[in-house]
């Protein structure tokens, strides 16, 4: 079993190659740069390095989102025509989800792994590790930072909060939540791509022709759109 | 013996998801294309998210579809081809994407193609091209004249200077209540009506190469306004021959000038704007005593956009010995003069 784990779904960029329970190499880096002019390279040079190729690869595990759009359809596109062409089980996982398993595993409480969609609103959600599982509490969905933390006030369980742009919201949280909140270290913020391959090892591949990046969010001229259509058929 | 040479091209630039694989250059193998018009048409123009949406929905359905129809392998492949740009930056990112990916995992070349040099390569695969040429290339982002001297080799003599002529179509045809795409319901009104309307046709300095269409298009939009305002009914089949009158004479003079001055063997009519009745009808007679010089038009299927003219246009890049590697990106912007060398 080897399997390639592609993540291009928000600033960092992480491929990984796991093979039978071991983690045979990572790269990830956490900048503003290209993601597509990067990520084949990085794909081309983690597997020479490994001293893998293409032939060897038994499934593609991607990010698929939330995140940023033409970030995440790059990623989502190179896994969708690799597995389809080396005929491999292609899964999706939760952009979010991986940044939850990265972190947390020895918390006991829930995990709010976020990244900023600007104007005051976050991608989140809610998982906790139970039995050494990652489980989804709260699925993945796109609010106001304050909205979630008064949601959040009401848990009973402290929450550990991971992400690189917890930066932007890290101020409010603490002053909405208190003690209630946790915050992961900065070497923990960037999602792992190993973490990525484990939690696609066990999941059945998908459907390759139909899969799609999770975009939580409609293109704005399709909300706009769907709006007044129902504008319309309403009235 | 020499091999059959197969390339796979894939065209992702704006609303068309499209894959086709060329034997030895000039031969149709495969040639798949899934529109998007429809889901465009509620918006009245192509929408880049929903664009770059849908190119991820269909590109590996499309791509199996190209080879099935070819009957054939990876391994019998020579090269990907792929347009690198002009284009929409979302959408030409999925096929870029997607043509790595393939010649990565089956260790291919990768050829990167300039969407005009494949519209203009479109004619290739109705006849062998003659050099020098001239190519007109008519489209909705597009309005160039191009020399060429040799294959792969591209010298734009002149360009529009604001509107591509396909955008000043579609304009007017929002100006006269038409649905999108307009150039095709001018072209059809155009027909029934006659060009009784005086408008005007910017022909810029003398001796220029170059095109402008604002100025007509206002002219539409100013002669409708006035007319209403004086509660007078304009034919709209009239204002429609009127406009694609004016439109079609400077095309037409134009490239019948530079053919003159360079001396060309062939005109050959490129882009979305070839498949307009009256254009091909005008250039077929401004060309008709010509015996020096072949008009050569692409059937309306190979005018617009498509990957059949990719992989053709590829086929002699990657001949040149043309290659991008992994870190190749999409380029909305890019020159076509590139990779004369
Ligand atoms: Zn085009």
């Amino acid at each position: 079993m080897t399997i390639l784990a592609i993540d291009t779904s928000n600033y960092c960029l992480g491929v990984a190659l796991l093979e039978d329970n071991q983690v045979l190499g990572e790269y990830i880096t956490n900048l503003k740069k290209n993601h597509s002019v990067r990520i084949m390279p990085a794909i081309e040079t983690l597997m020479k390095d490994c001293e893998r190729v293409p032939a060897d690869l038994t499934k593609i595990v991607v990010a698929k989102g939330p995140g940023s759009y033409t970030g995440v359809r790059i990623g989502v596109t190179i896994a969708k025509t690799l597995a389809w062409t080396l005929q491999l089980p292609l899964v999706g996982i939760s952009s979010l989800e991986i940044l939850a398993a990265g972190t947390g595993r020895y918390f006991d409480g829930y995990i709010s792994p976020l990244f900023d969609a600007r104007r005051g609103q976050v991608y989140t959600g809610l998982y906790q590790f139970e039995n050494g599982k990652l489980e989804m509490v709260e699925p993945d969905q796109l609010l106001l930072l304050v909205d979630w933390a008064a949601k959040l006030a009401e848990s009973a369980k402290p929450i550990l909060f991971v992400g690189n742009d917890l930066q932007i919201h890290r101020t409010k949280i603490e002053e909405l939540l208190g003690v209630k909140a946790t915050f992961a270290s900065i070497t923990e913020h960037n999602p792992r791509p190993a973490e990525l391959a484990l939690l696609g090892s066990d999941k059945q591949g998908e459907d390759i022709h139909s899969f799609v990046p999770n975009y939580i969010r409609l293109a704005e001229a399709e909300a706009k759109w769907l709006e007044a259509k129902g504008k319309i058929s309403n009235g | 013996m020499k091999n059959d040479q197969f390339i796979l091209g894939i065209e992702t630039s704006c609303d068309e998801t499209a894959v086709a694989i060329i034997k030895n250059g000039r031969e149709i193998a495969a040639n798949v294309v899934a529109s998007q018009i429809e889901s465009h048409k509620r918006f009245g123009g192509v929408v880049p998210e929903i664009a770059s949406r849908h190119h991820v929905e269909q590109i590996t359905i499309v791509i199996e579809e190209a080879l099935s129809q070819a009957k054939l392998t990876f391994a019998e492949l020579d090269a990907i081809a792929v347009t690198e740009g002009p284009g929409l930056v979302g959408a030409l990112l999925i096929g870029v994407n997607a043509a790595k990916a393939l010649a990565f995992a089956h260790n291919k070349p990768l050829v990167p193609v300039h969407h005009i040099a494949g519209h203009i390569y479109a004619n290739r695969l109705i006849t062998e091209l003659q050099f020098p040429l001239i190519a007109l290339v008519v489209s909705g982002g597009h309005t160039e004249l191009v020399y060429m001297k040799e294959h792969g080799h591209f010298e734009v003599i002149g360009e529009t200077r604001d509107d591509a002529a396909g955008e000043a179509y579609d304009k007017v045809a929002r100006t006269l209540n038409m649905p999108y795409p307009g150039g095709p319901h001018i072209d059809r009104l155009a027909q029934e009506g006659s060009p009784t309307i005086d408008l005007p046709r910017a022909w810029l300095e003398e001796g220029s190469y170059d095109f402008s269409f604002s100025g007509l298009k206002s002219a539409v939009i100013n002669t409708v306004h006035n007319a209403e305002q004086r509660g007078e009914v304009i034919a709209p089949e009239d204002l429609a021959a009127s406009f694609q009158a004016s439109v079609i004479e400077v095309l037409v003079k134009k490239t019948e000038r530079a053919v003159a001055e360079y001396g060309v063997n062939q005109v050959l009519v490129a882009g979305g704007v070839a498949a307009n009745k009256g254009l091909r009808a005008a250039l077929e007679k401004a060309f008709a005593d010509n015996d020096k010089v072949e008009l050569v038009i692409p059937p309306l299927s190979l005018c617009t956009d498509n990957a059949a003219m990719i992989a053709t246009a590829g086929s002699v890049m990657f001949e040149k010995g043309i290659r991008a590697g992994l870190s190749l990106n999409a380029n909305p912007g890019l020159d076509i003069e590139i990779y004369n060398g």
